[in-house]
């Protein structure tokens, strides 16, 4: 039986005024799998990433998502289909509390998203299960604090369980233990380790030692097109990838892999 | 959660200490309404019950426009054109049909500016920062030339002389004082509208996008029918301040479709502090209370020069505007 494939695309090419960012690239991802996108700096890994989660419209190419084309849909209405994306700089609402972060993705299956008229207080319904997802990423003591006031390895936190609220398929996380130190950067593997149960994961990481833990299958980018793909052992023994990478983070895979 | 370490930050209050402290700020806030709204009612006893309903409806006028701006972060330059549509189109239907009550009047300009409102969102809120300002600014300068064309307005006379006429054909509202509380529950009811708008599922949502648009789409909003709506709501009741404001002054002219409209209710709303609740009713009291004692005085044709100097002192020495100001001084000391 030949493994289900909950992404796909198919030639996506993207050009930025003559300049060809990610060229013809047919990446596939498995069902289950937490799947690497890797690659040196200005290898369009952000640019494929924003092409997938609809932030960004391809020159050329298809997106198929759980067998059906996406390629023409709006970022909201890929949301909607169970494809959620995060940020590279921690996406939170600052000026909301960290339970209301939570709550207002929870928000969005009531439907209730145009109703002027009625009272906040229609949302407390919501509070609970709010709550339940924040002690699952030990924020639950942080419920009530102004979201801005948290530190940012916290942020990262609150940011994943918003996204898990809205119980995602496919979870596209843009480098998340970007910016962080050793425990902070452990403490989202273990945070990603647990949202992967049950879903489909595609990040792109900068860090390889976290790829090295965590992915069951990576992609490697160069110069907008793939270069290699397979399980970490595979890719990091792979000659043009270390070429790839050489001077720059050679180093850093020989430390990564060690 | 085995891999948790990170490093203690700021106190955290337990979320009983959190809800009492909320809950107790409520009650004051409740005691503070019921104070206003008590010194509103027997304002007209002291001051001149006219001047009060110049502030009120340009009171009302601004807190609509900081619906859009301090809450959907919209900085719209187009809101005369609202303004001036609810009293053309007020003033025009009840000076031609003597028979029509004044709450229909009020209503039918109220529903012109929602139904314009409607068609300027949809034409400018695709564009973000100042293209969505010009482009407001560009539709509403549009508006203005309609009207000083199309035969109904009278052109630069304007509409003189509009009937007041009488509410629900029980109360007659040529009695100023009568006029007054009439004002005062128009201005009530779109303070009401605003407030319940912020506080509701809705309002969560328009302040996600304020915060975070692009993560809002990722959430699966659709950020560009939410923030239309704000500005549908706010043009709506821009348009029933202006259809007071005519039944107040018994005219509707030019001055209230001039771009210098639209300019003054930023002025307004950033003075008073833009995002606080009270900011916009605090502004308009300090503009208006400014140019009717001003404009009466030996400098009268110093206004605009004062207004301005004020303005640049305001946005240089506290941005937050009077209100946001007062709020951070007693934060600081309580």
């Amino acid at each position: 039986m030949s493994p289900e494939f909950v992404l796909e695309t198919r030639g996506l090419t993207k050009e930025f005024r003559g300049f060809t960012a990610v060229d013809s690239v047919d990446l596939r991802v498995q069902k289950g799998h937490i799947h690497a996108l890797i690659g040196p700096n200005g290898a369009g890994k952000t640019t494929v990433f924003n092409l997938l989660s609809k932030f960004l419209a391809p020159t050329s190419g298809e997106i198929i998502y759980q067998g059906k084309p996406i390629t023409g849909l709006q970022p909201n209405q890929i949301a909607r289909l169970g494809l959620v994306r995060s940020f590279q700089i921690s996406a939170v609402f600052g000026h909301m509390s960290v339970m209301e972060n939570v709550r207002v993705a929870l928000q969005r299956k009531l439907g209730n998203s145009f109703h002027f008229w009625k009272s906040e207080r229609s949302l407390e319904a919501l509070n609970e299960r709010a709550l339940q997802m924040l002690d699952e990423v030990g924020l639950l003591e942080f419920a009530d604090t102004l979201t801005i006031e948290l530190p940012y390895g916290r942020k990262r936190a609150l940011e994943l369980a918003t996204t898990l609220a809205l119980d995602p398929a496919v979870l596209l996380l843009d480098e998340p233990t970007q910016g962080m130190g050793g425990e902070d950067v452990e403490m989202v593997i273990g945070l990603v380790r647990r949202a992967a149960v049950g879903r489909t994961v595609l990040m792109v990481e900068h860090n390889l030692s976290v790829v090295s833990q965590l992915c069951d299958r990576i992609t490697v980018l160069a110069r907008g097109a793939i270069l290699a793909e397979g399980d970490y052992a595979s890719v990091s023994a792979n000659p043009l990838v270390r070429e790839a990478y050489l001077g720059s983070e050679a180093a850093v895979i020989e430390e990564a892999g060690a | 959660m085995t891999n948790l370490h990170i490093k203690q930050d700021s106190p955290v209050l337990p979320p009983q200490v959190v809800r009492e402290r909320q809950q107790a700020a409520q009650r004051r806030k409740l005691w503070f309404y019921l104070a206003l709204f008590g010194v509103a009612l027997v304002a007209p006893l002291a001051v001149y019950p006219i001047f009060l309903m110049k502030l009120l409806c340009f009171a009302l006028f601004a807190c609509a426009f900081n619906l859009l701006l301090g809450y959907a972060g919209l900085l719209s330059f187009g809101h005369a054109a609202f303004f001036a549509t609810g009293g053309y189109i007020t003033g025009y239907l009840l000076s031609e049909y003597s028979g029509l009550g004044t709450e229909l009047g009020i209503l039918a300009g109220t529903l012109a500016s929602a139904v314009l409102g409607l068609l300027f969102g949809l034409l400018a809120i695709r564009r973000q920062g100042i293209y969505f300002a010009m482009i407001t600014l560009a539709l509403a300068q549009l508006v203005f030339f309609i009207f000083v064309q199309a035969p109904f307005t009278g052109g630069e006379n304007g509409l003189q002389g509009v009937p007041r006429g009488q509410l629900l054909g029980l109360f007659d509202l040529n009695d100023n004082l009568t006029l007054y509380y009439f004002v005062l529950a128009v201005f009530i009811v779109g303070f009401a509208v605003i407030q319940r708008t912020i506080h509701s599922p809705y309002g969560q949502v328009l302040k996600a996008i304020r915060e975070n648009e692009p993560r809002a789409i990722s959430l699966g909003y659709n950020v560009d029918a939410h923030k239309l709506l704000a500005f549908v709501i706010s043009a709506t009741l821009t348009g029933l301040a202006g259809s007071t404001k005519t039944v107040v002054f018994q005219l509707a002219s030019l001055t209230d479709a001039h771009w210098h409209m639209s300019g003054e209710v930023i002025l307004m709303t950033l003075l008073g502090g833009v995002g606080t609740v009270l900011g916009p009713v605090v502004g308009a009291s300090v503009v208006v209370t400014l140019q009717s004692y001003l404009s009466n005085g030996p400098l009268g044709e110093w206004v605009h020069v004062i207004l301005g100097v004020i303005f640049v002192t305001c946005v240089l020495l506290f941005r937050v505007g009077i209100v946001g100001w007062v709020l951070k001084l007693a934060k600081r000391n309580f």
